[in-house]
């Protein structure tokens, strides 16, 4: 099972990430389960969805941007973001516009090529959930987040930057 | 010079702790090759031909004595006992051990150093004019800014991913001496109508395959607003630059492409959003920065000194090193002397830990213990008297560092080349060196005068060839070293790219292309016309004939 940190801690998932799917099916395969689906099968299937008796909501690729999502956020309880390889940069920028630009309150998820040396530059992004790539270990990742005391920088854990409050 | 609070100590302490956990991961085979690869760039390591190559920050190139001591002890202790200055005013070593890198980096902590984003996919060690604070046609110091740009850079959490390696300089004087235009982001201090001094900031300029200048992103920027402009840059290069292609990944082909009015137009329209935020400059912050990089202790001197009046005089060796190595000094009896790296038979900016420690006692002497490394890859007493300069300059000649070239033909630029790197195509130190044989004549360099020659070993342009007067690119054709030549380029106020002349010669006949190129410059030149300035005029032709004249 994926390993999944989310406000500091482990917790057990109740999501299940749709990773690809082309056609509705796939709403009647999982019945009443909690979906994170691409958002490109959110907007195309949007009245099977309505009709679909769990939660949905929805995760972007890198190459996607949170700008161009047309719904209100607060339809969605949580938005994944993918890392399809960790060097790949694009989703701190997602992260950090959808909290900072659009204020979205909800959770975001780290998803793909999520490994421990990352996690903290993610969490300074605005991530507070993060689906661990299936090799990492869990209790090492959990200390990623105290490896600097404090940035430079305004971050959304630290909207101050440390000029502000040296 | 910047001195560290308890933050600053803290987040190096951090990065030492994190490395040498990644470190340790790494060798236990946790951390597989490719993910270990950006975190050891981040610090600095490459894996070079010959062995890990480790580069050091020398943030804006300043450096002080106590800092040049501890380089001196990791070279003799962690490496072959000499280091090598970098075109980005940085020091590399070429032979440490990997798994004693931690300790270095340890080392480098308790003197306020690190080798933090000195190389990878991030935002670089921020560059500058190396007379910054000394020199008589500056605006305004361009350090505080640097400084203020570092710590933003430092471990930036949204752009440690960059597509690709991100480089940026600020200059802070009429004369552009820190190649700012060739950067991913050229900033220049300027002064407004109401006299307030502000930036104005380029965008899109770089060497490496596709040189390009950069262009205008904004004519002035308010001080307040320098890290939220930048913040807007970045972000727009962080989301849509190129991640298919590592030769097109560079901010320069994302201008390029986009238009460059585009590009202007999508960072004007993010910074709006960021605009007044909280990464806003205080003016309190602006005054701790500019705090660090007041006026040493000067005495009140006459312009004039007597005993340089003398010894300018007597001695002529002397004398033409204060010609060529010496200049003015924003305040009355000080001058700014650079020691030269370039003697023949040393590769141009290495540096043994002998001289380190030669030069760091020199610095507490002669220059309030403080030094810089110029992007030319010399050393600079920016702060010395002008009647110490001849005692200086003796203590310099015993070490090999009173070389009289500054700025002249053997003041090559140079990469390290085939002999270290593993992207090099082809040698460059021994070019280097070949040409500085053949012109050892100092009357003769001094009459041919300013001439920049620079040389990279490969189409990456780590000896910034394009902005060379003179231009020498390694390049292998069917696996042997070709040296293409180019002319015309320069990296001050008028920068131009350098057009290459024609087919790539051998390493042997390089020293006699380049004799032909500076006998044509002698025969046209106009009096007190730099070779730069000939070439202007009379174009790529006349060179080009003799050249590749056919032998009768």
């Amino acid at each position: 099972m994926q390993k999944l940190i989310k406000n500091g801690s482990l917790v057990d998932d109740q999501w299940v990430l749709i990773k690809q799917a082309s056609d509705a099916g796939i709403l009647q395969a999982l019945p009443g389960r909690d979906l994170i689906v691409p958002h490109r099968f959110w907007k195309f299937f949007q009245d099977d969805i309505a009709n679909y008796w769990g939660q949905v909501t929805i995760w972007l690729d890198s190459d996607e941007r949170v700008t161009d999502i047309r719904e209100p956020l607060e339809s969605f309880p949580l938005i994944g973001l993918n890392f399809p390889v960790f060097s790949d940069g694009r989703s701190y920028t997602n992260a950090r516009e959808l909290r900072e630009n659009l204020g979205y309150q909800g959770e975001i998820r780290a998803l793909g090529d999520v490994l421990r040396d990352q996690l903290y530059y993610m969490h300074r992004c605005g991530f507070d959930a993060y689906s661990l790539r299936h090799d990492q270990d869990p209790d090492e990742c959990l200390q990623a987040f105290d490896d600097f005391a404090t940035g430079y920088q305004a971050s959304i854990d630290q909207p101050q930057p440390l000029f502000r409050r040296r | 010079m910047y001195r560290y609070d308890q933050y600053d100590h803290q987040m190096l302490s951090d990065r030492v702790a994190q490395f040498r956990g990644q470190t340790r991961r790494y060798l236990e085979g946790r951390l597989s090759d490719a993910e270990f690869l950006p975190l050891r760039l981040q610090n600095g390591l490459y894996i070079q031909r010959l062995a890990p190559m480790m580069r050091i920050a020398v943030p804006y190139g300043l450096l002080s004595s106590r800092q040049l001591r501890k380089l001196a002890f990791i070279a003799d202790h962690f490496d072959k006992g000499y280091g090598h200055l970098t075109t980005r005013q940085n020091i590399q070593f070429n032979w440490p051990a990997l798994e004693e890198v931690p300790d270095i980096l340890e080392h480098l902590a308790e003197v306020e150093m690190h080798a933090i984003q000195t190389s990878g996919n991030c935002i670089r060690n921020t560059t500058t004019d190396q007379f910054a604070g000394c020199a008589v046609d500056e605006i305004e110091d361009s350090r505080p800014y640097c400084e203020i740009i570092r710590q933003w850079s430092t471990f930036h959490p949204e752009f440690a991913y960059l597509p690709r390696k991100f480089k940026i300089a600020v200059c802070g004087t009429r004369e552009d001496q820190a190649a700012t235009q060739v950067h991913d982001i050229g900033i220049y201090i300027v002064r407004n109508e109401q006299g307030e001094t502000g930036f104005r900031i380029l965008a899109g300029g770089g060497l490496g395959r596709t040189p390009i200048v950069g262009h205008e992103m904004a004519g002035f920027v308010e001080k307040k607003h320098l890290l939220t402009f930048l913040e807007a840059i970045l972000r727009v290069y962080n989301r849509e630059g190129r991640r298919d292609n590592k030769y097109k990944a560079r901010i320069k082909i994302l201008v390029k492409e986009t238009g460059p009015e585009a590009f202007r137009d999508k960072v004007h329209a993010e910074w709006e959003k960021i605009k007044d935020g909280a990464m806003t400059l205080t003016d309190a912050e602006i005054e701790r920065c500019r705090s660090f990089f007041t006026a040493p202790p000067y005495r009140e001197l006459p312009e004039t000194s007597p005993e340089l009046e003398q010894a300018l005089a007597s001695d002529l060796l002397f004398a033409s090193w204060y010609q060529q190595n010496v200049r003015p000094h924003q305040r009355s009896g000080y001058a700014i002397a650079t020691l030269s790296l370039k003697e023949t038979g040393i590769a141009p900016g290495d540096i043994s830990a002998e001289q380190m420690n030669f030069v760091a006692d020199l610095a507490d002497l002669y220059s309030f213990g403080e030094m810089r490394i110029s992007h030319q890859q010399n050393l600079v007493f920016t702060d010395v008297e002008k009647g110490q300069l001849y005692a200086l300059w003796k203590q310099l000649s015993t070490q090999s560092l009173g070389t009289p070239n500054l700025g002249l033909l053997t003041d090559l630029i140079c990469c390290p080349g085939g002999d270290f790197c593993a992207l090099a195509n082809a040698k460059s130190i021994p070019i280097a060196e070949s040409i500085q044989r053949q012109f050892s004549d100092q009357a003769l360099l001094q009459d041919i005068g300013e001439l920049a020659i620079n040389i990279s070993g490969c189409m990456n342009a780590c000896g910034h060839h394009h902005v060379g007067n003179i231009g020498i690119l390694g390049v292998d054709k069917k696996g042997e070293e070709f040296y293409q030549v180019s002319l015309g380029g320069s990296a001050g106020n008028r920068t131009s790219l350098g057009a290459i002349m024609g087919p790539a010669f051998a390493q042997e006949e390089i020293p006699a292309v380049i004799e032909k190129i500076v006998a044509v410059y002698r025969e046209h030149r106009d009096p007190g016309e730099a070779f730069i300035e000939t070439y202007d005029r009379i174009g790529m032709t006349p060179f080009k004939e003799r050249v590749y004249a056919k032998a009768d």
